[in-house]
């Protein structure tokens, strides 16, 4: 990273400058190693790939004319480490660090293709060459996500070149902050973060609204398990979310901003810091920004692992040094917020469409997605399915060519059974509904919602009942315990299900679910309580027969619900290779070995003893030849 | 490493706390803030600590241990050498986590949430890490190990020494 002219920027003339500047200086270099260094990658070992990479291209001599760059997460986790070498866009997946000299050899001096490494299509088997070619990629539309695997998100110039900051020229110099709100509410733009509210709109209430200052907030509070699309855009793209912010404060009148990171994303708070600095040094936030007069400084304050501090008057306690208790949302946050003033809070996603916006205009931004529901949706994609990782695709594709064309299905060869969109707050829905169109409108229709965009697929070895209980578990202990619904409802909710998991059920569970978890939801006081049946009134409604099975005959059809289920070995299949034996932390499990010499010599399959079973499943993981089996 | 500064309990040396205190409160952070630096020097939060960062502040001590015992990331406990973390998000959860954090329970001796009593391993279970693609995960003092199997558990827990 080359370290130029880091004076302030007077003017939008200078800004263009720069921008030109670099692109000259960045077209000298011809090849790039763009390494994927997301968290799912870094946790393959992408970062010793960036050492390995210099190494190699050092001894070769071309350190100089080839740029090693550490991008932000491309997407497709599943085959992580990525490298991508341009000008060509040759894409090679799961690199090793043995794999990099003969990359740097062949691809990098020669323009060879390296077979091994190429993504190969699991159905047609053809070779992916680029990322436009391989089936996960071809289908999305990457806009939000667009420049994650083009930029070091470390470098301002990096974002520069590819255009960043020209949306906050555009607003600064041709948009008055009215004809900002107003192009904002003309795209369709809402709330990313789950809501969906109008982000135009609130924009403008926050405006409107009395009382100085007035503050720009972004929840990074990415609380939901599964999620983590808004962690891929900080840590890949911090710039593009600044820019959003500042355009933001600029048309609502603030002067303040806070970001609010969660605390298990220590690379998301590093790189936006960063951003902040770079961003501070070239005039594009502080005092003056651009020589227009505008000022605007950005905090962050990262989090401390509270689930509810997602919902947004508990985020503003929790900047402010407090517990994060929400508040009952009679005068809304964008009159009386943080500190008390008018403060207006977006997600993270939604921040970074608004450069794009500005960009690109209100008509083009609407001309993507449904009636209702505008442009595009970062969903992450995780579970019983193939290709794990970032989606974007346009609002209203269905959830079926989510799961089936850039998800690559369901591996091994299982069924698919629900997917969990939305998180705790969301909802299970079916094979049968899976042609629906992915909008606000429609999840909720159907009992999910739209969330911040966190897909868990499920296959039939998933018990529904078990998930159900699993997210009951997370919101009774995340709940703040401040109104009596949800503390209490939560718990009893928990208890029951606890109970049909351990084959305790009663005939009226179910009812008694439904009644409670309706009272809950008209009766709590924040976002956390009003959807927190959700998981269960979803899976009451599509899969009560699995309820039932629980309930009355005492069985998990799925194989999960530990007491209902027992584990034996089919002696047939067993080969008494003893592996299940040595596995078993509670010694029961007796045979799998042979006796007795020469012609004398038998197999004595491995035999379960029920009352020692611990259910541990660590049998049923050892065996190679699928003798344990689950009944 | 925090952890390794936490061993002896009894005498804890609390300038360091006031320190930081004293600093964010010059710049008008807020307590939630401090704690977090607090922590990240001491491994935990002591009684002591909270007592030395809520007169600093000029708080009572109950709001300092009313955020410390709110928010999940701050312990009240010294961490083991080795810390091991449980990622059960949802994805983790349909891959079978739970049994990979009652193994660990089972080979260490101790529950989520504890610290073993010579202060060697403390383990605990986390909602997501957004390492969903890897799942299930186990971090171990910051390294990530994906698609951990019971077997993982055993090589994961034998390399611990």
């Amino acid at each position: 990273m080359s370290t130029v002219a880091t004076a302030k920027l007077a003017s939008l003339e200078e800004l263009e400058a720069l921008r030109s500047s670099i692109r000259v200086e960045q077209q000298k270099t011809q090849t790039t190693v763009a390494l994927c260094c997301g968290t799912g990658c870094q946790a393959y070992g992408s970062g010793r790939l960036i050492e390995v990479f210099a190494e190699a291209l050092a001894k070769e001599g071309l350190e100089d004319s080839v740029r090693v760059r550490a991008t932000g997460c491309h997407g497709f986790c599943e085959r992580g480490p990525l490298v991508v070498i341009h000008p060509k866009g040759t894409f090679y997946q799961r690199v090793g660090p043995d794999d990099v000299g003969e990359i740097v050899a062949k691809t990098v001096k020669q323009g060879e293709l390296i077979e091994r490494l190429l993504y190969v299509d699991p159905q047609t088997k053809e070779k992916a060459q680029t990322e436009e070619q391989v089936g996960f990629y071809k289908h999305q539309h990457r806009l939000v996500f667009g420049n994650n695997g083009a930029i070091d998100p470390k470098s301002i110039r990096d974002y520069l070149a590819v255009g960043g900051y020209a949306g906050l020229a555009k607003a600064l110099s041709e948009l008055k902050p009215d004809e900002l709100i107003e192009q904002i509410t003309e795209s369709g733009l809402r709330g990313r973060g789950g809501g969906g509210f109008l982000t135009g709109r609130k924009w403008r209430s926050c405006r409107e609204a009395e009382g100085e200052p007035k503050y720009v907030l972004c929840n990074g509070d990415e609380g939901d398990p599964g999620a983590f699309m808004d962690r891929s855009i900080m840590e890949g793209n911090p710039h593009s979310v600044l820019e959003g912010m500042v355009i933001g404060a600029y048309a609502i009148g603030s002067n303040h901003g806070y970001i609010y990171v969660r605390a298990e994303y220590p690379l998301a708070v590093e790189n936006l810091g960063i951003a902040i600095r770079q961003a501070e040094e070239l005039g594009l936030l502080g005092e003056d920004i651009l020589g227009t007069g505008f000022d605007f400084e950005i905090r962050i304050n990262r989090g401390a692992g509270a689930f509810v501090c997602g919902e947004s008057t508990a985020l503003m306690a929790s900047i402010e040094g407090k517990i994060g208790d929400p508040r009952a949302k009679y005068i809304h946050t964008t009159d009386v917020g943080l500190f008390g003033k008018p403060s207006n809070l977006n997600n993270v996603e939604t921040w970074a469409n608004v450069p794009l916006i500005v960009n690109r205009g209100a008509e083009w931004f609407s001309s993507m997605g449904t009636e209702k529901s505008k442009g595009t949706k970062v969903f992450s994609l995780v579970g019983k399915i193939n290709n794990t990782g970032l989606v974007e695709v346009p609002m209203g594709v269905s959830l079926r060519d989510i799961i089936y064309k850039v998800g690559g299905g369901i591996p091994d060869g299982r069924k698919f059974k629900a997917v969990q969109i939305g998180g705790p707050s969301g909802g299970c829905i079916p094979e049968s509904l899976l042609d629906t169109p992915v909008d606000f409108e429609q999840l909720t229709e159907l009992g999910a919602m739209m969330g911040s965009g966190g897909l868990i697929v499920m296959d039939e070895d998933t018990c529904v009942v078990d998930i159900a209980r699993y997210f009951m578990n997370f919101l009774c202990e995340e709940a703040c315990g401040k109104c009596t619904p949800c503390r209490e409802g939560t718990k009893i909710m928990l208890d029951i299900l606890g109970r049909i998991c351990q084959g305790k059920g009663e005939a009226e569970d179910m009812d008694k679910l439904e009644a409670l978890g309706e009272q809950v939801q008209l009766t709590s006081l924040c976002g956390l309580g009003t959807s927190a049946a959700n998981p269960v009134l979803s899976t009451l409604q599509y899969f009560r027969e699995e309820y039932e099975t629980h309930v009355k005959d005492k069985r998990c059809p799925a194989g999960v619900c530990r007491q209902l289920i027992t584990f034996s070995v089919t002696p047939e299949a067993c080969t008494s290779c003893a592996m299940c034996v040595k596995a078993c932390p509670v010694e029961a499990i007796s045979g799998g070995t042979r006796k007795g010499k020469g012609k004398d010599r038998v197999r004595v399959p491995a035999l379960i003893d029920q009352d020692k079973c611990i259910k541990c499943r660590a049998c049923h993981e050892a065996c190679k030849f699928d003798a344990v089996v689950i009944s | 490493m925090p952890g390794e500064k936490s061993a002896s309990v009894e005498e804890i040396d609390v300038s360091a706390a006031r320190k930081i205190a004293a600093g964010h409160r010059a710049q008008g952070n807020s307590l939630v803030t401090v704690l977090q630096d607090v922590q990240t020097e001491y491994g935990y939060l002591s009684g002591e600590v909270l007592e030395a960062v809520a007169e600093e502040m000029e708080v009572p001590f109950s709001q300092a241990y009313g955020l410390a015992t709110f928010y999940s990331s701050f312990s009240l406990q010294p961490r083991g050498k080795h810390h091991i973390c449980v990622c059960m998000g949802t994805a983790c959860h349909v891959r079978g986590a739970a049994n990979i954090l009652e193994k660990l329970e089972r080979d260490l001796g101790i529950s989520s949430g504890e610290t073993s009593e010579d202060l060697k391993h403390s383990l605990e279970s986390v909602n997501c890490l957004g390492a969903c693609a890897l799942g299930p995960v186990v971090v171990v003092n910051d390294a990530y190990h994906g698609k951990v199997s019971s077997r993982d558990v055993d090589k994961i827990v034998a390399d611990l020494e």
